[in-house]
């Protein structure tokens, strides 16, 4: 029996029937042609699927879709809904060369956002706790690291990582979808 | 990695997942996070597990290997308590987040062991869908949150569709994967009586990759001292070295009543080790556990009287 459910992804909501088997990693990918959003191991172990779930970080494909009505969902898509301008987490990770093929790289910045949501000034080793769930098998952690420190600096120079109602924006300033509401943003979850 | 197919209902009440799951009459399984049972159903489904191993060891009574029901937990709002209250403990239900157990500011002070075990737990994606209670029903040997909340006494709150009870959490184990649930029984959540006075508690666990991975091995100590700086209650529990996570009376005992001077320690620790039923597996060698068990508990258990005889009434 299909299910219905509404998905709210990067600020725009979907009306769907699924299958209650079905995990929001596939609905994303196959159903919502989004597919940023990576399945890796499928056991919640290399974090490519992680997305925000009302916030939190949560391996997609552990979830199922149908626990997700009801829910705001956001994936590396929504780091940029322009799909020009990147992120500042996407712009550091570019800038210091922490992405080689290129497959974790939608798991490990929606685990920096979700990190630098709640912890805007990381140390090293929180940054390295923040991305644990997080497997790269090219670049050996170091510039993935790196970027997420000068993502952190660039977030906080914008004001957009803390402060109440400030987004996780690019250069751009703020950026609406078309219902009026901020994308790429959730409050720090405490 | 696909899953099976199954039905699903996000049931509404205790007792409507409780009679649904008798219902099914062992064919449908209750989740609160998914996190171990999503990734047993996707196993399963894919016979990626040795010939002969069943996914879920027994846990599932009537023997079913993959379930045509799940039921969903989530939405039952009672489930998802997470308090401290004086005179009752620690409440953790059965959907309250190990994230939010990590990180909950009366957890981390009055109750600094099951925080840590709570935050060392899987990853943050896990932390952030998984259980503690999910962790003690998924039974696993290793599991973090149970050496612990064995040593502080934690007690389960059981349901079924007409009663409701407790167990220990002692008496809950019974195997790799086995617990005392009967069918159509689940945990609504574990209750953590309130730390006795002078007392300190530790965690503390070693894995391969120390994080992410499963503990080879854990144990946690409590430890209660009198006004002479004797030992009143101590128990030592230990995690990833017998069939279940189990509590060593026989190692604790021998401190109490006594002030925990270096050579008691030994004795106990000693005592702890002797009681390992270690395994050879992936994580460890059995040879490798029982030396760490030496380890980890005279670690813990420095922990706990240093924190008991620190003056403070828990640990930090």
């Amino acid at each position: 029996m299909k299910h219905p459910i509404v998905l709210t992804v990067n600020g725009e909501e979907y009306r769907l029937a699924i299958d209650p088997y079905r995990t929001l990693a596939e609905v994303l990918r196959e159903d919502l042609r989004l597919t940023g959003t990576k399945i890796g191991c499928g056991t919640g172990d290399c974090g490519a699927c992680t997305v925000l779930l009302d916030g939190h970080s949560v391996s997609s494909c552990l979830t199922l879709a149908v626990e997700a009505d009801g829910r705001e969902v956001m994936t590396v898509e929504g780091l940029a809904p322009s799909g020009e301008r990147l992120h500042p987490i996407q712009q550091a990770y570019v800038d210091k060369g922490a992405i080689q093929c290129g497959f974790c790289t939608p798991g490990m910045e929606i685990s920096t956002l979700a990190l630098l949501l709640q912890n805007p000034h990381p140390t090293e080793a929180e940054i390295r706790a923040g991305l644990a769930g997080n497997l790269c098998r090219c670049t050996g952690y170091n510039k993935i690291v790196e970027a997420v420190g000068a993502a952190a600096e660039a977030m906080a120079e914008s004001g957009s990582a803390d402060g109440a109602g400030a987004s996780a924006v690019g250069a751009d300033g703020p950026t609406a979808d078309d219902q009026g509401r901020p994308c790429a943003m959730w409050p720090p979850v405490g | 990695m696909g899953l099976p197919k199954f039905e699903y209902v996000a049931a509404k009440s205790v007792a409507e997942a409780c009679r649904l799951l008798r219902e099914a009459g062992g064919e449908a399984r209750v989740m609160a996070g998914g996190t171990d049972l999503l990734v047993k159903l996707k196993a399963a489904a894919s016979e990626a597990l040795p010939r002969g191993t069943d996914a879920f060891n027994g846990a599932a009574p009537g023997g079913a290997r993959s379930p045509r029901l799940v039921i969903g937990l989530r939405g039952i709002q009672e489930l998802a308590v997470l308090a401290v209250t004086p005179g009752v403990g620690l409440t953790i239900g059965a959907t309250a987040y190990l994230a939010d157990v990590a990180s909950h500011p009366d957890v981390r002070r009055l109750y600094p062991a099951v925080s840590y075990a709570a935050a060392e737990t899987g990853t943050p994606q896990v932390r952030n869908m998984g259980t503690v209670v999910g962790n003690l029903c998924n039974a696993a040997p290793s599991a973090d949150n149970a050496p612990a909340l064995l040593a502080l006494d934690a007690e389960l709150r059981l349901a079924t569709k007409e009663t409701e009870g407790t167990m220990p959490l002692s008496q809950f184990f019974r195997g790799p994967g086995e617990t005392a649930l009967r069918l159509g029984e689940i945990v609504t959540s574990v209750v953590v009586p309130e730390p006795p006075t002078r007392s300190g508690m530790s965690y503390r666990h070693l894995s391969a990759r120390g994080r992410v991975d499963l503990s080879a091995v854990g144990a946690a100590a409590l430890v209660a001292l009198d006004e002479g700086g004797r030992v009143r209650t101590a128990r030592i529990a230990l995690g990833g070295v017998a069939p279940t996570p189990l509590l060593v009376p026989e190692a604790a005992g021998l401190l109490v009543g006594v002030v925990p001077a270096a050579h008691i320690v030994a004795a106990a620790v000693a005592a702890a080790a002797e009681a390992a039923r270690p395994i050879s597996d992936v994580r460890a060698s059995a040879g490798y556990r029982r030396r760490m068990v030496r380890t980890l508990v005279e670690r813990a258990l420095a922990d706990a009287i240093g924190r008991a005889s620190a003056g403070k009434e828990v640990g930090s």
